[in-house]
């Protein structure tokens, strides 16, 4: 079959599903709404969980940047699974025996304040939106790609679909959505790769392949092989570290504590029945997210080998050694009309050059084979996913299923997020702190039209985005790594944290990354407004701003317990709730606290 | 919040208030171990000594190299696992399981 009808059938199936599961799955009361009624498998949440969490980014971005960074991308793989670990350990399990809808909501009443939940919500929508909008720029782009439609209108489709199935089967509905992307990214996502190890190693399992010799007869390993590779061509070697130690420790803690505070993330916990079961659905979770974060390597490694050898097709240097423009392959063709491959023939030889032109050190050697500069000038990180089926030359249902599995990957997590938002505007702020008194019925209609207006928003920055939507990522986890996890961790383990010490924290936590990563990057990105060049010679310490996360969390942390030690102890009642909380007895009452 | 009150309630009140601490105690130094262990796999093997590591090979990986794009998640997953595992046999050695 043509491969546009494939996907056509691919794309329009799995939205169909979608929408037959929301409308089996409507949410009724304000429990389905916001946490499916606490009645989720642990199992089936954790497969929910690593929908919710594996984006657009982690399914399409995260192996380019791999292919590109070698080693030093290890700090995304390690950062974005290690904080599942705090999150099993350190809150699920106790936000769960609370028992409450909301993230702001633990934070008002552990800290009885409503100064603290109003934090809690200004940090919870800041981080939701920011990511929100990567989302639906993602949805776009894979629609604009995949469909041939223009980019407009693929936002406003896949806001279409987020807005059926997120509005009307509110959590419930999204769980059951979710688990269904879960099972279409990941064999979207699993099966190229495993065709590419089988093909370059002969080894099916990627996990494996990437550590094993190449299939050529040569003998030698992948990795090897990559790695000299690489220095021929000026490039640094692959499995080396590029980086300060310093800042991939900064960077990798940063990722780990931020993953940990995503309110969208916490929220999943709360739909398990029982207090075990959030302890295991975090580890179930993670399974499913491992099986896609150690593929990821190998595709990366496995992507940047095939697409050397694309070009190299001979010893470097040798007069036949770069392959001449005119018999590119079909899918460099492809990729050049969307713009996101570029080549230019800067010495007039016909062939293609593709080396590390920024190295002073490289230079006479390149000059000796007859290079003037690299001639990829353009290799978009991202197309390496998308791409890699065609490079492989698997059949036409493989590219189909790529493009169903990333726009599962951007719909899940889109849902998740405008859930998180829409819960933190009708539950925390409306029934929390505005209007008490407010029926079920009503706090229902009231969530769905925060959501709907956080679905036109997220839309309207999708489609006109501020420029700089890679840099709002690094807000997104500094910030919930500097505000929303330490105020949870302390409400649970230091019992003598009152009101005072929290709102300080949080604050001072959340202004001192926020003023760090504008200060070098701009007030709200805006380009011009820097104070200091983003280079390492002008950070503090030598920090990149990226990193600072963690030095927010640590500063969160000793204000609070600071200002705590020198100020009245929290109320009796509050420090039975701590201790009521740590023990996992009595959570099916927790509801109607 | 009834069931907690027993924790407060006068009659068998302090015992149960050591049992809690204990149980408490219990739990931290379990997280604190499996804490220890995430900081060596990750932060350790794969940062701070993967250049000492990447001089041993077990296959076509570098040790150091495998740690930290491979290894390190492994250990996360067995780690969450056990450490609910091991929860669960205090929760009920504490009698303080749910049911």
């Amino acid at each position: 079959m043509e491969l546009q009808t494939l996907i056509y059938l691919f794309v329009g199936g799995t939205f169909a599903l979608y929408i037959g599961i929301a409308v089996w799955a409507r949410a009724g009361s304000t429990g389905e709404f916001y946490v499916a009624g606490k009645g989720i498998n642990p199992v089936a949440n954790g497969m929910a969980t690593a929908a919710d969490w594996m984006s657009a980014a982690s399914f399409i971005s995260m192996a380019g940047l791999i292919a590109f960074k070698g080693y030093d991308a290890s700090v995304y793989l390690m950062g974005w699974t290690g904080g599942y670990v705090l999150l099993a350990m350190l809150l699920a399990p106790y936000l769960r025996k609370y028992g409450k809808f909301t993230v702001p909501g633990f934070i008002g009443d552990r800290y009885y304040s409503n100064t603290a939940r109003l934090v809690a919500v200004i940090c919870l929508i800041v981080v939701s939106i920011t990511y929100v909008i990567g989302q639906m720029k993602g949805v776009g782009v894979a629609f604009g790609r995949f469909l041939e439609i223009d980019f407009e209108h693929g936002v406003m489709f896949g806001m279409g679909i987020v807005f059926i199935y997120a509005v009307l089967g509110g959590m419930k509905g999204i769980t059951y959505t979710q688990i269904a992307q879960y099972c279409v990214l990941i064999f979207a996502y699993t099966v190229p790769a495993i065709f590419i190890s089988l093909h370059l190693t002969g080894n099916p399992l990627p996990q494996l392949g990437l550590g094993s010799t190449l299939a050529d007869g040569g003998g030698l390993h992948l990795l090897d092989k990559l790695d000299s590779t690489l220095i021929d061509l000026g490039f640094a070697e692959y499995t080396a570290r590029k980086g300060t130690t310093f800042n991939m420790v900064l960077l990798t803690m940063s990722l780990m504590i931020g993953t940990a505070g995503l309110p969208h993330v916490i929220v999943r916990f709360f739909t398990v029945p029982k207090v075990r079961d959030a302890r295991r659905s975090a580890g179930w979770a993670l399974l499913f997210i491992a099986i896609l974060y150690t593929s990821a390597p190998a595709v990366g490694a496995m992507a940047i080998y095939n697409f050397i050898k694309t070009v190299q097709v001979e010893e470097v240097g040798s007069p036949d050694g770069n392959l001449v423009y005119e018999e590119r392959p079909q899918w460099f063709k492809t990729w050049e009309k969307t713009g996101l491959l570029k080549f230019e023939d800067k010495n007039g030889d016909g062939r293609i050059q593709y080396y590390n032109d920024q190295n002073a050190e490289y230079e006479s050697q390149a000059a000796e084979y007859g290079w003037q500069g690299n001639e990829m000038v353009k290799v978009d990180r991202d197309i390496m996913v998308l791409a890699n089926p065609e490079i492989s030359k698997l059949p036409n249902w493989v590219i189909a299923l790529v493009a169903a599995g990333g726009l599962a990957a951007a719909l899940s997590t889109a849902a998740g997020l405008l859930l998180a938002i829409a819960s933190a505007i009708s539950h925390d702020l409306v029934k929390g702190m505005l209007r008490p008194n407010i029926s079920e019925k009503s706090e229902l209609m009231v969530g769905r039209l925060a959501m709907t207006g956080a679905i036109l928003l997220a839309g309207y920055f999708g489609m006109n985005p501020p420029g700089f939507a890679a840099q709002v990522v690094a807000l997104a986890f500094g910030l919930a790594a500097s505000s929303i996890f330490p105020a949870l961790m302390m409400g649970i383990f230091l019992k003598g944290i009152n009101n005072k010490g929290a709102i300080a924290g949080m604050l001072t936590g959340l202004l001192s990354t926020l003023i760090y990563i504008f200060w070098f990057k701009g007030w709200f990105f805006i380009p011009g407004t820097e104070m200091l060049p983003n280079t390492a010679e002008y950070w503090l310490w030598g920090i990149q701003p990226e990193s600072f996360g963690a030095i927010g969390a640590l500063i969160n942390f000793a204000v609070a317990i600071f200002v705590s030690a020198i100020t009245d102890d929290p109320p009796e009642h509050i420090q039975h709730l701590v201790e009521h909380i740590r023990v996992p007895r009595g959570s099916g009452t927790g509801m109607d606290h | 919040m009834q069931k907690a009150d027993i924790v407060c309630t006068t009659i068998g009140g302090i015992l149960m208030t050591t049992k809690a601490q204990d149980y408490w105690k219990a739990n931290l130094r379990l997280v604190l171990g499996c804490m220890i262990i995430w900081f060596i796999v990750s932060f350790g093997c794969g940062i701070l000594f993967v250049d000492e590591l990447n001089q041993i090979r077990v296959g076509g990986y570098k040790l150091g190299f495998w740690f930290a794009q491979q290894g390190s998640i492994y250990t996360f997953l067995v780690l969450i696992f056990f450490y609910g595992w091991r929860m669960n046999l205090l929760d009920r050695k504490f009698d303080v399981h749910e049911d």
